[in-house]
């Protein structure tokens, strides 16, 4: 029983791992109606740079993520403005093979850049050590991602339903041409949504440098995790994608102990299952 | 009738490249057609009936492994090769059922949790696909009809012989196919779903022939692997390599029945001609994907075609 219990608060630090991951990408998708298969990219560079600044240059590991941050996000505003922008008005399946080009280019770059072997940052030493529940040691690092994927999750909830930019984003993700209609400059919006939800993708990368290996490939790997998720939840629905988070994060906790040979399995089944019965999501409307 | 001689003059050709190129060219060339199988099913479904699938090589890999197990039992080429094809084609067409319901990026979706499926399967089901170290040793099996002839697989030259004779007889059908009432109904329903259900298509059962005849020729193609390379293990199911497809495709031309065809080809010279300079060549055909979504859409054969038209 208490196995359990542990492996629920195991589950739920992955979640929170994952929650971080998708909420860029759904947020995009959201409002610009593109899914972009480049997020995970995103996500590895965010992580690549975090790497530099922290564990190659010494920088204070919370202005290494500021940092990483922002670099990412001008990364997110080239892509934007010079290729994104000319698409928005093709069929999905181009906007998904534009940036299905983007996963290629980044994962030769940081090959050239940083080389082909993976990363394995050293843990700031405030972060060290663990702390005991159901007398299972827990490490601290995991307990800093609960706490920053929730306060994540409360951020954007303020940001969204609270403020006069959410509400004029969530026009315009409802009815463009309306908002365009009574004044919103859509294009600079666009832009400034996808660099957003590329800096939300870097958070997820950088926030995981402590314990997760940096290496080229984990882009392509986690933009996997991020589809499943985003679908399960509803594409472009931000609260879904919070909570399929949760379930993939638990689940994986759980199948990992209870049958580690079906795990994956279970959750590709999971999301199909999802996509047939309800393709808008659980959450969709 | 200058096409029909070039395409003769290129037929000959590949019958007699064992004469002329050694080894190496001869491995290239069979994957090649392999790819080119590949991509011709994947194109039947993306660029004829308007469905962008991401989870091919999920029947790639149905039909390795199905191939790989009937040539671990009975050492017979043909027996592999078939068997591959035909469950293949089964897979398709009941994983079809469940993908067809959706379209636009739902099927893209569907299609991709069930090739990531199929990889789960192959990484992890170690009883029966050998999980991380797939199936090893497999025979290139005499090509055997009892009777009748018996012949001998291992020199790469023969094994070339069967893959070229599968592969044109492949193109040929997928040629009738797609000029057939079949396929002019394929391309309407891509271009209006509502028009073709008004007079009187029945939308869905085509979709789903389309699927499983794209999951046939996968299967085809991914059958014709493990006798070349005597193994089998799970990237041939990983969503990356049912990017392969997508990217031979897009090079080549959606529009046009060649396009997979030449895009499949153009793959692996780039692929050959850039990795002599640097390791990157992704590097360099990202580049490449991305000019041709935001410029050249129909791909290198369209391009090709308007030349000749000013012309």
């Amino acid at each position: 029983m208490e196995t359990l219990a542990f492996q629920g608060l195991v589950g739920l630090s992955l979640a929170m791992y994952l929650w971080l991951l998708a909420a860029g990408l759904t947020i995009v998708f959201g409002v610009l109606g593109v899914l972009n298969f480049a997020h995970g990219s995103l996500f590895m560079l965010g992580a690549y740079f975090a790497f530099t600044f922290y564990g190659l240059w010494g920088v204070n590991f919370w202005l290494s993520i500021i940092l990483s941050l922002l670099t990412v996000a001008v990364v997110g505003y080239l892509m934007e403005r010079l290729f994104l922008r000319y698409i928005y008005h093709l069929d999905h399946a181009y906007q998904l093979l534009l940036t299905f080009g983007f996963i290629l280019i980044f994962d030769d770059a940081v090959k050239m850049v940083w080389g082909g072997v993976a990363k394995i940052p050293a843990m700031p030493s405030f972060f060290e050590g663990t702390v005991s529940f159901w007398q299972r040691p827990f490490p601290i690092y995991n307990l800093f991602i609960i706490g920053a994927g929730i306060l994540v999750a409360l951020v954007l909830w303020l940001l969204f339903e609270k403020t006069w930019w959410g509400r004029i984003v969530r026009a315009s993700a409802s009815d463009r041409e309306m908002a365009s209609a009574i004044g919103v400059n859509i294009p600079i919006l666009f832009t400034g949504v996808f660099v957003f939800g590329a800096m939300l993708g870097a958070l997820g990368g950088a926030l995981g440098t402590p314990v997760r290996v940096v290496a080229p490939g984990i882009g392509a790997a986690m933009i996997i995790q991020a589809f499943i998720i985003t679908v399960i939840g509803g594409l472009g629905n931000l609260k879904g994608a919070f909570v399929g988070a949760i379930i993939v994060g638990v689940v994986s906790a759980y199948g990992i102990l209870l049958f580690p040979v079906f795990e994956l399995f279970l959750i590709f089944v999971i999301m199909a299952v999802v996509l047939m019965v309800k393709p808008q999501g659980l959450f969709g409307g | 009738m200058k096409k029909n001689l070039a395409l003769l003059v290129l037929i000959i050709f590949l019958f007699l490249l064992p004469i002329l190129v050694g080894k190496y060219l001869l491995y290239m060339t069979i994957h090649i057609l392999l790819l080119s199988l590949f991509a011709l099913g994947f194109n039947l479904l993306f660029g004829y009936t308007g469905l962008l699938s991401f989870g091919q090589a999920g029947f790639y890999a149905v039909g390795a492994y199905a191939c790989a197990k009937v040539l671990l039992v009975v050492p017979s080429l043909l027996a592999g090769i078939f068997g591959g094809l035909v469950v293949a084609g089964v897979a398709a067409l009941v994983l079809g059922i469940l993908c067809i319901r959706h379209t636009r990026i739902y099927f893209s979706m569907l299609t991709l949790s069930f090739g990531m499926m199929i990889f789960s399967l192959a990484w992890k089901w170690r009883d029966m696909t050998g999980g991380d170290d797939g199936l090893v040793g497999i025979p290139r099996a005499p090509l055997e009809i009892p009777g009748l002839l018996k012949l001998n697989m291992t020199p790469m030259e023969n094994y070339y012989y069967v893959v070229l004779i599968f592969s044109l007889l492949a193109i040929y059908l997928f040629h009738r196919l797609v000029n057939s009432p079949l396929g002019l109904t394929l391309r309407g329903i891509r271009d209006s779903e509502t028009r073709a259900a008004c007079v009187g298509i029945s939308v869905v059962n085509y979709r789903l022939l389309s699927f499983t005849i794209a999951g046939v020729y996968a299967g085809l193609a991914g059958a014709l692997l493990p006798p070349l390379e005597n193994t089998v293990t799970p990237p041939v199911a990983h969503w990356s390599h049912s990017a392969e497809p997508v990217l031979a495709t897009l090079l080549g031309g959606i529009y046009s029945f060649s396009g997979p065809i030449v895009g499949a080809f153009l793959f692996y010279i780039i692929k050959d001609i850039i990795v002599r300079f640097t390791e990157y060549w992704l590097i360099c055909l990202g580049v490449i994907v991305l000019i041709l979504v935001l410029g050249f859409r129909g791909g290198v054969v369209s391009i090709w075609e308007r030349k000749g038209g000013q012309g």
